[in-house]
C-alpha cells in the first residue's frame, strides 16, 4: 500500500498553521537555536532592552526542565511563557502553537522562540518561524558548523557571540564563517557581545528589517508585488 | 535522540491510515531516508521497536531505503553527488552547492493486514 507521506507531515501542518497565524498578525517569529551555554537568554534580555522602545516583544522559552529562563525574561517586563519538553530534546510546532495561543502576542510584535539548547534535533522541526537564528559563542569550536551541519544549513543567520572573550581564547572567526558557508553558502553572520554591547545595534537593525518584511504580509494583496 | 519523536510521528501516521483505510496490523513499513536527512538509521530501528509495542505495528518490520545526496553546483552548472552537507563539489572543489536530493524523510509504502 503506497503512502508517500512525509514523516514530519503532522509537525509541518502545525507549523504552517502557526506561520499563517503569525503572518496575518504581522508578527515576526525568530527561532533561536544553539548549544547549551552559548548565552541565548542573556542575549535575549539585552535584545529586549534594545528593542523595547520601538517594538512589542514576547518570548516562548523552551527547556527540558525548570522555568528559570522565562522568569529571567519576565523580569525585563515582556510576556514570556515556558515550555518544558520533559523527555523531549526540541520544541515542536504543536507545543509552540499552544504557547502562542496562551501568550497571544500583540499584532506587529516580535516573537522570540528560544529553543532547547541542542544543535541536533531542533534543525528538523519547523515551528512556523520566519527565520532560524543559530548562536555560536567563541568559547566553542570553529568546526561546530561542520559537526552539526543540519542546523547551520537550516539557519538564515549565524550570531558569533561573546566576542569580548576573543583575546582570551583560540578561536578564529574567519575559520568559523568559512565552515558555516561550506554547509550554507547563503548564511548571514553577525558578531556581538551581550556583555559589552558591541554588535548589538547591528543585530537589532537586522531584527527591525526582518520585522518590516513580516509586516508586508498584512498589506492589502494588490499593494504587494506578486511573484510570477 | 529525536529519532524517538520521529518514531512517534511514524506510528501516528500508521494509526491514522489504519483508521482511514481500515487495516488493523502493519507487517512492514518502508521509509525513504536521505543521506543528508538528520536521521540515524540505527537509532530509528531502536526507537521504533520501543514505540511500536502494544500498537497495530507491534510486529512491523522497518525497512529503510537510503537515498543519496545530490546537489546542483552553481559554478560547474551540473548535478553532483555529495555524502555530507559540508562536502565540496567533486568537480571544482567549491561550496556553492544547492542540495537537490538526499533530505527525504518519508514513509513510502506499507504492507498491512
Amino acid at each position: 500500500m503506497a503512502i508517500e507521506q512525509e514523516i514530519l507531515s503532522k509537525n509541518n501542518a502545525y507549523a504552517a498553521d502557526n506561520r499563517a497565524h503569525l503572518n496575518a498578525q504581522g508578527i515576526l517569529a525568530l527561532n533561536l537555536v544553539s548549544s547549551p551555554g552559548s548565552g541565548k537568554t542573556t542575549l535575549l534580555v539585552k535584545t529586549i532592552e534594545c528593542l523595547a522602545a520601538e517594538l512589542a516583544v514576547a518570548v516562548v522559552e523552551g527547556d527540558q526542565e525548570t522555568s528559570n529562563d522565562a522568569a529571567r525574561i519576565r523580569a525585563t517586563g515582556v510576556p514570556a511563557i515556558q515550555v518544558n519538553t520533559g523527555k523531549g530534546c526540541h520544541l515542536d510546532a504543536h507545543m509552540v502553537g499552544h504557547a502562542i495561543e496562551h501568550l497571544s502576542p500583540a499584532a506587529d510584535s516580535v516573537l522570540f522562540i528560544e529553543n532547547v539548547g541542542n544543535l541536533v534535533c531542533p534543525a528538523a522541526f519547523d515551528l512556523g518561524e520566519a527565520h532560524k537564528v543559530v548562536i555560536l559563542s567563541v568559547t566553542e569550536g570553529e568546526d561546530k558548523p561542520l559537526k552539526y551541519p543540519d542546523m547551520f544549513h537550516a539557519a538564515d543567520l549565524m550570531i558569533i557571540a561573546k566576542i569580548d572573550l576573543l583575546p582570551h581564547v583560540d578561536f578564529s572567526v574567519a575559520e568559523t564563517i568559512s565552515n558555516a558557508r561550506k554547509v550554507n553558502p547563503r548564511i548571514k553572520v553577525l558578531q556581538l557581545s551581550a556583555r559589552t554591547g558591541e554588535g548589538l545595534e547591528a543585530w537589532c537593525q537586522w531584527i527591525k528589517a526582518a520585522h518590516a518584511m513580516a509586516g508586508v504580509g498584512r498589506l492589502p494583496a494588490h499593494s504587494v508585488v506578486q511573484g510570477s | 535522540m529525536h529519532e524517538m519523536a520521529i518514531s512517534e510521528s511514524i506510528l501516528g501516521i500508521l494509526e491514522d491510515e489504519g483508521r482511514r483505510q481500515r487495516f488493523s496490523r502493519v507487517r512492514k513499513v518502508r521509509l525513504e531516508i536521505g543521506a543528508l536527512s538528520s536521521i540515524e538509521p540505527e537509532a530509528l530501528y531502536f526507537s521504533f521497536d520501543v514505540v511500536k509495542r502494544g500498537t497495530l505495528a507491534e510486529n512491523a518490520v522497518l525497512e529503510i531505503i537510503n537515498t543519496e545526496g545530490r546537489a546542483w553546483c552553481l559554478m560547474c552548472e551540473r548535478t553532483v553527488s555529495i555524502r555530507q552537507r559540508y562536502d565540496a563539489c567533486p568537480g571544482c572543489g567549491g561550496h556553492q552547492l544547492q542540495v537537490t536530493a538526499g533530505e527525504e524523510m518519508r514513509i513510502k509504502d506499507l504492507e498491512v493486514d
